[in-house]
């Protein structure tokens, strides 16, 4: 019985300061012990969790650095070999735009039969401007045929073997190309030179020749077809004193970039040597 | 019979040199990857570069438009200077190697100008003279050091000294 009413009292006391303490929290008198008690507790969980979370990184980071290497030593070596595609697919679709435009190029001359060939070198001598093809005698190339690409004039054949060909580029300082002027309505003389620019000679004194002016090839002399695309007059040199004005040409060819060409294979030139008075007429 | 090795050597150098190293332009002119290799293999003890010349001047002559008569002159002037250098500047083997490209491109580059002006090309000294031979004078010199190792190798294969046969 005793027992009892101790324990009853004991509980009316717990339960009389719980009360108190509630109806103290909910008056608003323990506000500043609750957030003191609570800062505490917050300062203390962070300072577990971030000793937990080093402790973590401790333990796994090692693992995690050689694991990245690895994966990053995977994706270099993907990179390395999407870079050699792209290079690839680059090159390939540089050379499919190259061969379009020679097929329409050909589509637009269609009076002209062509054998499209890769340039594989170069001369050797610094002297001379001459490419090597990658077509020859066995695929009917023969000295002398011209040579384009779509943008115009490259040369022509100068030497065949039996799978090669080597051709004279029009910028050779030994070549010389009849010519006309379009739009001067006017015939020259095409010529190159060790630095590779192209220039007019023997134009008429009479003749009005402005930049711009586009140059064709004029078929005279028999060694290239006439209308073929040679370029444009960049500035004429004109003086009164000399025979005949000079004009330097901007090739529509790019001569450093050369890759596909054209052989004109149904074009033979004409020798006309033989017509050619043996001594100078005075 | 090692020697033979450069017959191969030599068609790899002309197709080197006129699918790559013709393109590689300075102004107009370009390195001579054969008149290189003759000069750093006229230097070398033991080694027998007038065969060698005849060769490069035979193979570079069949794929260039020049004359080849032109370039094996060319070559064997080059070959010539090997010869006269080879036991007088023997102690500074890389000097000997640069006064043979010098003087080489130089012959080399006097007789295929005088053979074009000859055969009416209309080229100017002057111009050729700053477009082409200093250029490729140049080009040759900065060739000369990576060639240097890789032929004194060759020539040690090719012509092993006697201790080691």
């Amino acid at each position: 019985m005793k027992d009892s009413f101790a324990r009853n009292l004991q509980t009316a006391i717990i339960l009389l300061v719980v009360g108190g303490i509630l109806a103290l929290a909910l008056g608003g008198y323990l506000r500043s012990a609750s957030n003191l008690l609570s800062e505490s507790l917050v300062a203390a969980q962070r300072w577990l969790s971030s000793r937990y979370l080093a402790i973590q990184d401790f333990l796994t980071v090692p693992r995690d650095v050689a694991s990245l290497r690895e994966r990053n030593a995977a994706l270099e070596s993907e990179i390395s070999r999407l870079q050699g595609q792209v290079v690839t697919l680059r090159q390939q679709a540089e050379q499919a735009e190259i061969l379009a435009a020679l097929v329409d190029f050909t589509r637009t001359n269609p009076e002209s039969a062509y054998k499209a060939a890769e340039v594989i070198g170069r001369d050797p001598s610094p002297f001379l401007h001459y490419v090597i093809i990658n077509v020859g005698s066995n695929d009917g190339i023969r000295r002398g045929m011209p040579v384009v690409t779509d943008k115009g004039l490259v040369g022509r054949v100068d030497a065949t073997i039996a799978d090669a060909a080597r051709v004279q580029l029009i910028t050779d300082p030994a070549i010389s190309v009849n010519v006309r002027l379009q739009n001067a309505q006017t015939d020259a003389v095409l010529v190159g030179s060790v630095s590779g620019d192209i220039f007019l000679d023997l134009i008429s004194q009479d003749v009005t020749v402005e930049p711009g002016d586009v140059v064709l090839t004029s078929g005279l002399g028999g060694g290239y077809p006439p209308d073929l695309l040679v370029g444009q007059v960049v500035n004429v040199r004109k003086r009164d004193y000399e025979l005949f004005q000079q004009a330097s040409v901007q090739p529509n060819v790019d001569f450093s970039r050369l890759q596909i060409v054209l052989v004109i294979t149904n074009f033979r030139p004409v020798d006309i040597t033989p017509l050619l008075p043996a001594t100078p007429i005075p | 019979m090692r020697a033979l090795v450069l017959f191969p050597v030599m068609i790899f150098l002309v197709i080197f040199q006129s699918a790559v190293v013709s393109r590689i332009n300075l102004l107009a002119g370009h390195a001579d990857l054969l008149l290189v290799f003759l000069a750093l293999w006229g230097l070398q003890e033991r080694a027998d570069v007038w065969p060698w010349a005849i060769v490069a001047g035979l193979l570079v002559g069949f794929v260039s438009g020049l004359p080849w008569l032109v370039v094996l002159v060319g070559y064997l002037l080059v070959a010539a200077l090997t010869w006269l250098l080879r036991r007088r500047i023997w102690e500074a083997p890389l000097l000997g190697v640069f006064a043979v490209v010098f003087i080489g491109t130089l012959s080399m580059h006097s007789v295929t100008f005088i053979v074009l002006r000859l055969s009416g090309n209309s080229q100017g000294f002057s111009e050729t003279l700053e477009l082409i031979t200093l250029p490729a004078l140049l080009l040759n010199l900065l060739l000369t050091l990576p060639l240097y190792a890789m032929v004194r190798d060759l020539a040690a294969w090719v012509h092993p000294a006697k201790e080691t046969l």
